[in-house]
């Protein structure tokens, strides 16, 4: 694959929870404000390239029975150096996301990636690979945390943009936008959205209708 | 033994790590297409969580916690930031582990689970067990009742997901909705659902 399709193809074509199911948990935990689930993108993105890179430079010495352990505390590692620079730099994020944060190891995306791809590519693709996988989580990230902070809190990036009617406008917050059921509707609504655009990630049925003739069993 | 009981059945129904907490969605979701698979996957999950909860409940009371190195007139020291990576590795090895038994005895089931065999690694479901063993202090009984009682929860709820999924095949959903979209919609159906179980005391 050419660098460049190497970061386009997974932010729509292989969009890594729309089409692989890949880093579902975050989706649904954290969505329920745009902010969070930006600072969620980028931590969540430069420990995938952290860690891309890291297991693609000695992707040729790691013995295939031992592979997982040592990725994952590859993996590790990079979470705790995002978690330690959020605490230096972002106090306040880092208490809002701390739980968060820590979940990135078991963050599916992450391994995912390293088992598909840095396992068996060179370094520079595997970044390029981890960049474009990040950006394509953001994107659903940030469209579903979108749609649920202005549903259940009536804001945008923390700016009011539905008039609450507790300050005397006109839009009463619904509450079931900020619990996670709600974010299985809408992944599932921006699933619709995108297969109808693009008609070749349409599932195949599993089986066809055919003609059946009616046959009496003996009772 | 009340206590233990109450802990493992809040760990099956009231706090069902699935349906509850939303943890270890990615196999959830995308494992379950037939109620077959998801027996084999679920007894995975039982195993692996029945033994790593218990294991972590050791090494934290043990080696890591503030004080716990006592034994070696070490009891200065306070290794518990070193939790995530010790209960992380103690998972990872027992998948490794589950991994090349399956392979070696259960080849169908190995090439049915695919990726989602090493990826249960990182199914948060496995290590936030161990994280909320921890947060709630459990001792080395209820810890294995918990564990227990967690995997089985899980692997109820993946089960019950696939016995719907298979019914729902012969439904007719708009062509973009067919597959994951009306899983999700599914999913989301269940844990509203499960909404109403959570508010029990015991």
């Amino acid at each position: 694959m050419k660098p460049k399709e190497l970061i386009t193809t997974p932010l729509i074509d292989k969009n890594p929870v729309i089409l692989q199911v890949l880093g579902i948990c975050p989706a649904l935990g954290i969505t329920n404000s745009v902010m969070t689930a930006v600072i969620m993108t980028i931590a969540t993105t430069g420990v995938l390239v952290f860690s891309s890179v890291s297991i693609s430079l000695i992707r040729k010495y790691i013995p295939t029975s031992v592979r997982i352990i040592i990725q994952v505390t590859i993996i590790a590692t990079g979470v705790i150096v995002v978690d330690q620079v959020l605490q230096a730099f972002l106090p306040g994020v880092a208490r809002t996301l701390s739980v968060f944060i820590g979940l990135i190891v078991t963050n599916c995306i992450v391994l995912g990636r390293a088992e598909a791809f840095a396992v068996k590519n060179k370094p520079w693709p595997s970044m390029l690979d981890g960049i474009g996988h990040g950006m394509g989580y953001g994107l659903v990230l940030v469209a579903v945390g979108t749609v649920r902070e202005i549903l259940g809190s009536g804001t945008w990036f923390n700016i009011p943009v539905l008039p609450l009617a507790s300050e005397g406008g006109w839009y009463s917050p619904n509450q079931m936008a900020l619990l996670a059921p709600s974010a299985f509707f809408i992944v599932g609504a921006l699933i619709w959205v995108v297969r109808s655009n693009k008609p070749e990630q349409v599932e195949k049925p599993d089986f066809e209708e055919v003609k059946v003739v009616a046959v009496e069993t003996a009772a | 033994m009340s206590s233990l009981f109450d802990v493992f059945i809040r760990a099956v129904l009231i706090e069902n790590l699935a349906l509850a907490y939303f943890m270890g969605m990615c196999t959830y979701l995308a494992v379950s297409k037939q109620v077959k698979t998801t027996l084999g996957l679920g007894a995975a999950v039982i195993v692996v969580q029945s033994i790593s909860v218990p294991l972590n409940n050791l090494i934290y009371n043990h080696l890591l916690r503030d004080g716990a190195l006592a034994w070696l007139g070490l009891g200065h020291l306070d290794f518990s930031f070193l939790g995530l990576i010790s209960y992380i590795g103690v998972v990872a090895a027992m998948v490794q582990i589950l991994e090349m038994v399956l392979q070696k005895f259960l080849p169908a089931l190995y090439n049915a689970l695919g990726i989602f065999l090493p990826l249960l690694t990182v199914n948060c479901a496995i290590l936030g067990a161990s994280l909320f063993m921890v947060q709630r202090d459990y001792t080395l009984a209820e810890s294995a009742a918990y564990g227990f009682g967690v995997g089985l929860g899980w692997a109820a709820a993946i089960v019950g997901l696939a016995g719907l999924r298979e019914k729902v095949r012969y439904s007719d959903p708009p062509d973009g909705l067919r597959g994951l979209g009306i899983t999700f919609v599914l999913a989301g159906i269940m844990s509203l659902a499960f909404l109403g179980i959570s508010g029990i005391e015991l």
